[in-house]
């Protein structure tokens, strides 16, 4: 039982695959401006991982050692297609809004990463949850990221009013730089530090 | 004609920088900026993938993904479902084709990049150009021109971060901030810099 706790939730504080690993920072910061985006792009990464780490494991043994990269990309590029077409029809304004962001799923590192140092050598069911675990780990940076901004930036959570604006007869004066990139940068920075003042092991040595 | 197409390469370059404004292959962008030499290495390397993968590609979504263009094959159908696949195919494959070519003929060339070269299959600038390159239905010759103008970008940003962080060295550091944490910092306010250059048009 704590087995599988520590490889659902292990990802998300103690090994999270953006803060510690540097892993899937491309699309992180792009799609953080507004908290909806953010949301459907989490689903879409903690979907494609699992099941990237699922099939890949599933496959494991019958995968020749000098095609296992081609193999895992096939797999991803197939799961990520699904997801995009899904997506598109689903809600085609939101899939304008990540554009590009979702078909570079399939270069997130995250789910390469995983399906070759995780789901090459373990059982399904395991490398499933692993899949999940990474997934949550992305999904609770991301989704503190776009909060922030999505906060600060228009005032808003999800689309609702939540600090009344000037221009709408309220106080709250709109920081437009959160809606820039730089901010990404600036808070995955901070966030970093602070995970780092929690979790003090995780600091880096001076080299 | 050319003024267009400065246009488009002085975009690519400076305003619509990938890493600096779409975060695009950001996971070697932080891990390979600790020295210069490398730095300047892979973003070279980056320049001459990127510039031959999106017209590649360019051709590969016109003449044969999307709807009508198999028109020269006497078809119609919608292929367009299959882009991303087909793109990252071409990019694992003109990799492996790069690595070979140069191996044979530019041994030397070859020791310098070889390195970077697998690195840069997975990496998400790549992928992203010839995304970008469909979603603004770019020609042939836009796609040559956007493909030089945003490896070259990349290349830029790379190396200039390569160069702060070895000056980084000398500062004190708060201890949860050092490495990554400050890194992530220094990109923020290259982009800020970056950011003076929107705006510009040719």
């Amino acid at each position: 039982m704590t087995d599988i706790r520590s490889t659902l939730f292990g990802p998300v504080f103690n090994n999270n695959p953006i803060a510690l690993q540097i892993l899937g920072i491309c699309s992180a910061l792009a799609v953080t401006t507004r908290l909806e985006s953010a949301f459907v792009m989490s689903l879409a990464v903690i979907f494609v991982a699992a099941f990237a780490g699922g099939s890949v494991a599933l496959i494991r043994l019958y995968i020749p050692e000098s095609i296992r990269l081609i193999v895992q990309m096939t797999i991803i590029a197939s799961l990520v297609i699904v997801v995009d077409q899904v997506i598109q029809a689903v809600s085609p304004t939101i899939s304008r809004q990540l554009s590009v962001f979702v078909g570079l799923i399939i270069t997130n590192c995250i789910v390469l990463g995983r399906a070759e140092a995780y789901a090459m050598k373990n059982s399904v069911g395991r490398s499933f949850l692993d899949g999940i675990g990474n997934g949550l780990g992305y999904s609770l940076v991301l989704l503190l990221v776009a909060t922030l901004r999505e906060l600060f930036g228009s005032g808003t959570v999800f689309g609702t009013s939540v600090l009344p604006l000037t221009q709408a007869g309220g106080w709250y004066e709109t920081n437009g730089l959160m809606l820039l990139p730089p901010s990404a940068f600036f808070i995955i920075g901070l966030l970093i530090w602070a995970l780092r003042v929690w979790k003090r092991d995780q600091i880096e040595v001076e080299e | 004609m050319l003024e267009y197409y400065l246009s488009i390469f002085v975009r690519a370059v400076f305003v619509e920088n990938m890493a600096l404004a779409f975060f695009l292959g950001m996971c070697t962008f932080l891990a390979v900026s600790k020295k210069v030499d490398t730095a300047l290495g892979l973003g070279i390397a980056v320049i001459v993938v990127q510039t031959i993968t999106v017209p590649i590609n360019n051709l590969i979504f016109r003449y044969l993904l999307r709807e009508g263009g198999l028109a020269w094959a006497g078809l119609n159908v919608d292929l367009t479902f299959l882009g991303l696949i087909s793109y990252i195919g071409v990019i694992a494959a003109m990799v492996q084709i790069l690595e070979m070519v140069l191996d044979k003929h530019v041994p030397r060339l070859y020791a310098a990049l070889g390195v970077f070269l697998p690195l840069i299959t997975v990496n998400c600038m790549i992928l992203g150009g010839s995304l970008f390159m469909v979603e603004r239905e770019y020609g042939l010759g836009e796609s040559i021109v956007f493909g030089l103008g945003s490896g070259t970008g990349w290349a830029i940003a790379i190396t200039a971060l390569a160069g702060i962080r070895t000056r980084l060295k000398y500062s004190n550091i708060p201890e949860g901030l050092r490495g990554l944490g400050m890194t992530f910092i220094v990109v923020g306010l290259m982009s800020m810099a970056f950011m003076a250059f929107s705006g510009i048009q040719l």
